[in-house]
């Protein structure tokens, strides 16, 4: 990093606005992302291992996972459908 | 403001890697401004494809810990790795696009240069009494005005520009403290 050995007010002010927030949103959903991929992988091993419950993820995905009490955030759904077409 | 916001990056990186879900969100969040300068501010890219590299980073961040060879080097190569995905959007995104067109995006090293500063300010004002770096992010970064600010923190409006002043003071003095102990092979 090319280091200023000298900051004024004016050039600090400019470097503090380069960096405004991400969307609050997009930063949630990125630190929950280690939760999220376990349970995708906890719902593809268990539809993997119960007939039952991957009849009903193929059936109707998102019923039948409100139903079995996971919480899946949608954005994260395409993903979960590929990979229990994939298993 | 928690402990982990100090810690050093390598630290983080060590924590997250065992799995520390406080350490990993504390890595999101602090570069989190930085992934996001990077695809809006230096490639340009519309929020949502702004919002897909944003989260394909963090993912293959999370991804590869593992595989990352120097834990101090952790910056460096989130910013690779965002400028690579960001540029990736923009020849899925136009690939009737003049090359040329693309060629000046990937030729932003001053404003790439510009980013890396920011972050270096923006984690030496974490060093700063709570209240300094709160007044300094809020009126520069997140453009509140003094009536925000003041109702935010419950102080009055009337004292904020003179409390910027203080704080940007400070902020000066911390930087320079720092630069006077740059070590040229610290990046």
């Amino acid at each position: 990093m090319t280091p200023h050995h000298q900051y004024d007010e004016e050039r600090l002010a400019q470097l503090l606005k380069i960096l405004p927030p991400a969307p609050e949103g997009w930063v949630r959903a990125a630190q929950e992302l280690p939760q999220a991929r376990r349970e995708i992988d906890e719902i593809a091993e268990r539809a993997e291992r119960d007939a039952q419950f991957r009849a009903a993820v193929e059936a109707d995905l998102e019923s039948a996972l409100a139903q079995a009490g996971y919480d899946v955030d949608p954005s994260l759904l395409p993903e979960l459908r590929d990979r229990l077409t994939s298993t | 403001m928690t402990s982990l916001a100090t810690v050093a990056d390598a630290d983080l990186v060590a924590r997250c890697r065992q799995g520390d879900q406080e350490a990993w969100a504390e890595l999101v969040n602090r570069f989190s401004r930085y992934v996001y300068a990077i695809a809006v501010r230096v490639y340009r890219l519309p929020e949502p494809d702004a919002e897909d590299v944003f989260q394909e980073v963090f993912t293959r961040t999370w991804q590869h810990l593992d595989e990352l060879r120097d834990d101090t080097a952790v910056r460096p190569w989130i910013a690779t790795l965002t400028r690579r995905l960001c540029v990736d959007r923009l020849r899925a995104g136009a690939r009737e696009a003049p090359v040329e067109e693309l060629a000046d995006v990937e030729g932003t090293s001053d404003e790439l240069e510009g980013i890396d500063e920011a972050l270096m300010v923006h984690e030496a004002m974490k060093q700063l009494p709570e209240h300094c770096a709160e007044i300094l992010d809020r009126f520069f970064a997140r453009d509140e005005s003094y009536r925000a600010i003041g109702e935010a923190l419950d102080i009055p409006p009337g004292t904020i520009a003179s409390r910027i002043s203080r704080c940007l003071r400070k902020l000066r003095a911390q930087l320079e403290g720092r630069n006077s102990r740059f070590d040229p092979s610290d990046d």
